[in-house]
C-alpha cells in the first residue's frame, strides 16, 4: 500500500470519525453563540448610542472589560476561576462556559460594527421618524435599525469567521471541538497531516460563512443604492 | 371682526430660542385660521427653520409657547408625539426612509404610530401617493427617484397623517426649476382644498398666488407682515420685504 492510499484509509477510518464530533461541537458553539452575540450586539450598540446615563455606563463597560480581556483568559475565568469566588461562585461546564465567553467577545465586537452603522445612518432619519410622531424607541427600531442593520452585515459576517476560528480555545478548557479532535487524533498517531485536514474543514466553514453573507447582503440590498 | 382665541388652529406665542450666544429667534408670534398659507421668508440664518422646528418641538425653544386649537404644544412631555401626528413637516431635503419603498415610507407611520392595520394603511397610503400623482412610483425606492417625485413622496407621507397643519421647510430648495414647479403645484393644490400650510420658501411666484400672508423674518424676529395684495401692490410700507424680494429676484434672474 502506498502512502496516500494509507493517508485516506487513516482518514476515513480513524480522523473523520474523531473529526465529526468535534465538528460538530465547533458548529454548535458558532450556531448556538451567533444569535445571541448579534441580539446582544445589536443592544449594546443601541445602548451606547442612544442609552442614557446608567445604560449607557454599563454598555461602555462591558464592551471596554472585552475587549481589554484576552479570550482565553476570559474562558479561564468562567471556567476555573468563578467556582472558586466564595458565597457568588457557579460552576459551568467546558461548553457552557464556552459559549458564555464566545457570547461576551462576540457581542462586544459586533457592538462596534452595529454602533458604526447606526451613526452613520444620516440624522434626517430620525428628524422625519420624530416629525411624523414616532418615539425615541420607534424610530430606532422601525427606521434607524433596519437601515443600520444591512450596513453592519460586512461587519459581522467577518465577526462570524473570527467566531468560527476562535471557538478552538474552548479545548483550552477541555472541551474537545474540531481542533482539540485533531489535537488527539495527532498526539496519537503523531499524523501531522491531521492538521492539513482540520484546517480544510475550517476553510470550509469560513467558505461557507462568506458565501451566505454575500447572498443576505444582495437579498437586503436597498435598490437605487449603488454600494462600492 | 372678533378676536377670539378658538378663532385659531395654531398659536404661536413669543418664542425665543438661543444657540450659545446667538440669539436666533427673539420673541416670534403669530397666529393661523384653518385653511391659511403663511409664506415665511427673509435671509438666510434669521431662525425660518429654528421657528418651525420650534413648532413642533423638534427643537424645545428657551420660552414661549405653541398652541394647537386649544392645547399647549410645549411643555406637553410625552404628549408631544400626539401633537406632531397632527402637525405635519416636510423638509428641504426630503428624509424619506432610504430603506422603504415609497409606499412603504407612507404607510409606516399609519402603521406604527396610529395603528392601522396593515392592509387600511396600503389603501390609505396608495391614496394619498395618488393626490401627489406618484401612485404609479410605489414600489420604487427613495435612491430610484427624482428629487421632485421623492418631495411629493414625502408630502403624501406628510399628508397621510390627516395633519391640521403641515410645515413646509424650503420644500423646493434642493429641486431644478423644472421640479420646483412640480412640488408647488401639489402645494398649490392642498392649498386650494384648504389644508393649513406654514411655508419657508422663496418661490414669490407660489408666496403672490397662494400666499394668505407673508411673513419677513430677520435677525430672529417678523420684521413685516402682509397679505400678497399688500406686499405686491404700490401701496406704502413693506419697503423691507420688497427690497429682500428685489435681491432675491435678481438672484433668481426674474
Ligand atoms: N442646532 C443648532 N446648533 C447651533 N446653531 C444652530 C442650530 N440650528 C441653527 N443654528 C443657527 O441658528 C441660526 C438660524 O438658523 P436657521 O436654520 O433657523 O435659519 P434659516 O432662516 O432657516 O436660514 P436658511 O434660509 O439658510 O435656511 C443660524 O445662524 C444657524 O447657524
Ligand atoms: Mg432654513
Amino acid at each position: 500500500m502506498d502512502e496516500t492510499a494509507q493517508f485516506i484509509d487513516f482518514c476515513i477510518n480513524i480522523l473523520f470519525p474523531a473529526l465529526a464530533d468535534g465538528l460538530m461541537i465547533t458548529v454548535l458553539l458558532v450556531l448556538i453563540t451567533a444569535p445571541f452575540g448579534i441580539a446582544f450586539g445589536v443592544l449594546l450598540a443601541v445602548g451606547r448610542v442612544y442609552g442614557k446615563s446608567y445604560g449607557n455606563w454599563i454598555c461602555r463597560l462591558f464592551v471596554g472589560f472585552v475587549k481589554g480581556c484576552p479570550l482565553m483568559l476570559l474562558l479561564f475565568i468562567l471556567y476555573f476561576g468563578l467556582p472558586t469566588v466564595p458565597y457568588v461562585g457557579v460552576t459551568f461546564d467546558a461548553f457552557t462556559a464556552s459559549i458564555i465567553g464566545f457570547i461576551c467577545c462576540n457581542s462586544a465586537y459586533n457592538s462596534e460594527y452595529v454602533r458604526g452603522a447606526i451613526i452613520s445612518v444620516k440624522e434626517g432619519q430620525l428628524i422625519a421618524a420624530s416629525a411624523l410622531g414616532m418615539t425615541k424607541r420607534q424610530a430606532i427600531m422601525y427606521i434607524v435599525l433596519p437601515q443600520a442593520l444591512r450596513r453592519a452585515i460586512p461587519g459581522l459576517s467577518n465577526e462570524f469567521i473570527y467566531l468560527i476560528k476562535y471557538s478552538s480555545l474552548a479545548y483550552m478548557i477541555t472541551l474537545v471541538e474540531l481542533t482539540g479532535a485533531g489535537k488527539i487524533v495527532f498526539t496519537k498517531y503523531f499524523e501531522p497531516g491531521v492538521f492539513f485536514v482540520v484546517g480544510i474543514v475550517y476553510l470550509a466553514l469560513v467558505t461557507v460563512t462568506t458565501v451566505g453573507a454575500n447572498a443576505l447582503e444582495k437579498k437586503y440590498a436597498v435598490p437605487g443604492t449603488q454600494k462600492r | 371682526m372678533s378676536e377670539n382665541k378658538t378663532d385659531y388652529i395654531l398659536r404661536v406665542e413669543d418664542i425665543h430660542k438661543t444657540y450659545g450666544d446667538a440669539e436666533v429667534l427673539k420673541g416670534v408670534s403669530f397666529n393661523v385660521r384653518k385653511g391659511d398659507t403663511i409664506v415665511f421668508i427673509g435671509p438666510s440664518g434669521t431662525g425660518k427653520s429654528t421657528l418651525l422646528r420650534c413648532i413642533n418641538q423638534l427643537t424645545v425653544p428657551d420660552s414661549g409657547r405653541v398652541w394647537l386649537h386649544d392645547e399647549e404644544v410645549t411643555n406637553s412631555g410625552k404628549k408631544i408625539n400626539r401633537f406632531r401626528q397632527k402637525i405635519g413637516m416636510v423638509f428641504q431635503n426630503f428624509y424619506l426612509f432610504d430603506h422603504l419603498t415609497a409606499i412603504k415610507n407612507v404607510e409606516i407611520a399609519l402603521i406604527k404610530v396610529k395603528g392601522m392595520s396593515p392592509e387600511a394603511a396600503r389603501e390609505k397610503a396608495l391614496y394619498e401617493l395618488r393626490q401627489v400623482g406618484m401612485e404609479d412610483f410605489a414600489d420604487h425606492y427613495p435612491a430610484e427617484l427624482s428629487g421632485g417625485q421623492a418631495q411629493r413622496v414625502s408630502i403624501a407621507r406628510a399628508l397621510a397623517m390627516e395633519p391640521d397643519v403641515i410645515l413646509f421647510d424650503e420644500p423646493t430648495s434642493a429641486l431644478d426649476p423644472e421640479l420646483t414647479r412640480e412640488v408647488l403645484e401639489v402645494m398649490r393644490k392642498l392649498a386650494l382644498e384648504g389644508m393649513t400650510m406654514l411655508v419657508v420658501t422663496h418661490e414669490m411666484g407660489f408666496a403672490r398666488s397662494v400666499a394668505t400672508e407673508i411673513v419677513f423674518m430677520e435677525s430672529g424676529v417678523i420684521q413685516e407682515i402682509g397679505t400678497p395684495a399688500e406686499v405686491f401692490g404700490d401701496g406704502g410700507g413693506f419697503e423691507r420685504i420688497r427690497s429682500f424680494m428685489g435681491k432675491i429676484g435678481d438672484l433668481s434672474g426674474d
